[in-house]
């Protein structure tokens, strides 16, 4: 077997991260979008993290330590949000939230 | 003097704005400024004006006949790099002759517009525009150079416009005041052209100039450069001239201008503006000199025109219609003199001209005054008794205008034949057959005025009831300046007595410094010299001493024969037998039809050209460019911007799925640079 490297920790997380876009941009539910967003944030963790390991600096795990904050404060905003939206539009589908279209 | 010059058209100039400033002061008011106030000032103005213009001559007169030119220079006017155009006056014999007749006449008219004029409501705008034609007017005899005489050019057709379309409320009178600056905006483009040509070739020789003393030198003294362009230049000109001075083909706004008040029609239409033409070419003849086929054209339509207008103007009813005519008919015989070579002729015709065509537009007012408006002659009869002072300078006038001896008309008339017939040119047989037409015109011009007096002042009353009304003589300021005019008309031929009759022609002596030195080129051709200068005129007589004044006699006699001739033969039809004249209509029918309607010539303008203007104006240039192409751009722009805004506005779905989508291609093309 080969040895486990950086470069397989780096792909697992850009592929993480993919899967996250392709989630925002092609998953209708609001619920789905925002799980997405955190898997996006969570494949960065994973990266910065790895970085962290192999370069030997420390900086990477303060660096997730500040991501992980950040997501938190915003799928609490997030939720926020979708509940409000909700309770007006009684939906939590994005393609049903168009008022600002032309 | 000199520093005086500027007063000579400025006085009117100032007297304009007086008037006009208080007539726009009382514009709202039911009744106009005090008139004896405006008269004062606006008749105040040109005698100021002539005062000026008298002392210049009396001095000129004691200055040595090589010394007579005085000059003043204002301000520098457009000074354009090498080019300067200086507002400056200038006085020569020739100036002084037109401006005595300018102020003096002007001054004249002034007065009897006084009495004309009393009761209108437009009292102080008339006197207003006639001071602002008296400084145009003054200006364009006046000028040094050729664009300060336009200025005057262009300013005296913007009077005679405002003129003629003085009583605006009438759509006839304004549509006739627009023909007649139309008219003469097309001869005021050749005569731009004209002056362009000229201002190349002089600059051609390293001097680009538009003064006429310096073009005159420039000339003379390289006559070759000039050649090429003469012609050219001198065509041009002329057909500015055919416009100011309504001959052929640009004629047509003339009669239309009689809508006007009949001073206007004897100042503007008669002694001066109409003169500016043949003015321009005597100023000009240095230049005209060097281009003889130029002079033959000229000579050839001032023949022509001639007897074309007196044809219509024998036809005519209306008494203004034929003086207008007349006034066109002697014009055309102003402009052979000058196409002969004879300036001096002509201009000593302008001068007999403009006393008895004013007496008798005056004359003629007086009488349409009389008769409570009524202008048709058909209508008239038996005034003699009733308006003596009309009725003699009337008659004195037109006997001056048939050329019967001793009268004005008389000398000049005949100095003018005597010139053609003299004359040499290419081809040879021209001037005899110009002589021709003049001579039988001569006939006509007897014949047409001596109709309308003996229509008007003798034969059975036809008065109407309607202008019996206030039938009387006229008051005096309307009478003496008809009693000045008809004894210049008189005395003013002494002037220029040829020397065949003994006479040492005055005014050839007076006009000679102008013309001399480059004589005329028609002398150059001519079989026998003829010429405005003393000196060839002289050889002419010396070379033909033996048979030749015998000549000279004998074509004086047939002039008079003629004007006889003209009178006995109106005599006849319309006093002796009245009936003659409708049977002759009657057997003439069409042909007399055609010349009634004045040879149907603007209906032919306005088949070839009004309606084709009109339609170019109105389909193409207002349909399709203006509102086609010129809207089709600015309401474009506004389409484009509409449609631009409307395709990037679907980048605007409101769908977030739509963003996030294109913060994903963003963000790759940052990495994607990044990379790179």
């Amino acid at each position: 077997m080969t040895p486990v490297t950086m470069n397989h920790y780096l792909a697992l997380s850009a592929i993480l991260f993919f899967i996250g876009v392709f989630g925002v941009l092609f998953r209708r539910n609001l619920i789905v979008i925002l799980m997405s967003i955190e898997l996006m944030l969570n494949a960065v963790n994973l990266s910065f993290v790895t970085f962290a390991r192999y370069v030997g600096s420390i900086d990477g795990q303060v660096a997730t330590f500040f991501v992980i904050a950040l997501a938190a404060a915003e799928a609490g905003i997030g939720l926020a949000i979708l509940v409000m939206v909700f309770r007006n539009r009684s939906t939590v589908q994005a393609d049903d939230l168009t008022l600002l279209r032309y | 003097m000199e520093p005086y010059l500027w007063l000579i058209p400025f006085a009117p100039l100032i007297g304009a704005l007086a008037n006009g400033v208080l007539a726009l002061l009382y514009a709202r008011r039911e009744n106009g400024p005090s008139e004896k106030t405006v008269s004062i000032v606006g008749c105040g103005a040109p005698i100021v004006s002539f005062v000026v213009v008298l002392a210049v001559f009396l001095q000129m007169r004691a200055t040595h006949a090589d010394h007579r030119i005085f000059e003043q220079t204002l301000f520098t006017w457009i000074a354009a790099g090498p080019v300067q155009i200086e507002w400056a006056y200038y006085m020569d014999a020739l100036t002084i002759v037109m401006a005595l007749i300018v102020t003096g006449i002007g001054s004249l008219i002034h007065i009897y517009s006084v009495g004309y004029m009393r009761g209108d409501r437009g009292y102080a705008r008339y006197f207003a525009y006639l001071n602002l034609f008296m400084f145009s007017m003054l200006t364009l005899v006046m000028g040094k150079n050729l664009p300060l005489l336009f200025v005057g050019w262009e300013g005296v057709g913007l009077c005679s416009y405002l003129l003629i379309g003085f009583w605006y409320t009438d759509i006839a009178n304004a549509a006739a005041g627009k023909k007649a600056f139309i008219v003469n905006r097309i001869g005021d483009f050749a005569f731009l052209l004209g002056m362009f040509l000229l201002f190349v070739a002089s600059g051609k020789l390293g001097h680009a100039t538009l003064d006429v003393p310096e073009l005159r030198e420039m000339v003379g003294a390289h006559p070759e450069a000039f050649a090429a362009v003469a012609t050219a230049a001198c065509l041009l000109l002329f057909v500015g001239a055919t416009g100011k001075s309504a001959q052929i083909p640009l004629h047509v706004w003339l009669p239309d201008a009689m809508a006007g008040p009949t001073p206007v029609s004897a100042l503007i239409h008669a002694a001066t503006m109409v003169t500016a033409g043949v003015y321009m070419i005597a100023r000009m003849s240095f230049l005209y000199d060097l281009a003889p086929t130029a002079m033959a054209i000229v000579a050839g339509v001032g023949a022509l025109t001639a007897i074309f207008a007196a044809s219509i103007g024998f036809a005519q009813r209306d008494i203004k219609k034929v003086l207008a005519y007349s006034t066109v008919s002697q014009l055309g015989y102003m402009f052979l003199a000058v196409g002969m070579g004879a300036y001096a002729a002509g201009i000593f015709h302008l001068m007999t001209h403009a006393f008895f065509k004013a007496c008798l537009f005056l004359g003629s007012g007086s009488v349409i005054h009389a008769l409570n408006g009524e202008q048709d002659i058909f209508r008239m009869g038996a005034l003699a008794k009733k308006m003596k002072i009309t009725w003699i300078t009337f008659l004195v006038a037109s006997l001056a205008i048939a050329g019967v001896p001793p009268l004005a008309g008389f000398f000049s008339k005949d100095e003018i034949l005597w010139m053609t017939i003299s004359g040499g040119m290419e081809p040879i047989w021209l001037p005899k057959v110009l002589w021709g037409l003049a001579f039988v015109a001569a006939g006509m011009t007897a014949l047409y005025i001596f109709r309308v007096v003996f229509l008007t002042f003798y034969g059975e009353d036809r008065v109407r009831k309607e202008a019996r009304a206030h039938l009387h003589e006229s008051p005096f300021s309307m009478t003496m300046p008809l009693v000045v005019l008809a004894a210049g008309a008189v005395v003013a031929g002494f002037l220029g007595v040829p020397q065949a009759l003994g006479g040492s022609n005055l005014f050839h002596h007076w006009l000679e410094p102008v013309f001399a030195g480059h004589g005329s080129g028609v002398a150059e051709h001519a079989l026998v010299g003829v010429s405005a200068t003393g000196g060839a005129g002289e050889a002419f007589a010396a070379a033909t001493a033996g048979h030749g004044g015998a000549i000279e006699y004998l074509f004086m006699a047939l002039s008079v024969l003629i004007g006889i001739a003209g009178i006995a033969a109106a005599y006849f039809l319309y006093i002796r037998r009245p009936d003659y004249p409708r049977a002759i209509t009657t057997r003439l029918g069409g042909f007399y039809r055609l010349v009634f309607n004045k040879y149907y010539i603007d209906e032919l303008y306005e088949r070839t050209i009004v309606r084709p203007g009109y339609a170019l104006s109105d389909k193409i240039m207002f349909r399709l460019i203006d509102m086609g192409i010129i809207e089709g751009i600015v309401n474009g722009v506004g389409i484009m911007a509409r449609l631009i805004g409307s395709t990037a506005r679907l980048a605007q779905s409101g769908l977030i799925r739509t963003y996030a989508f294109f913060m994903v291609i963003g963000f790759l093309y940052i990495v994607w640079k990044l990379i790179r």
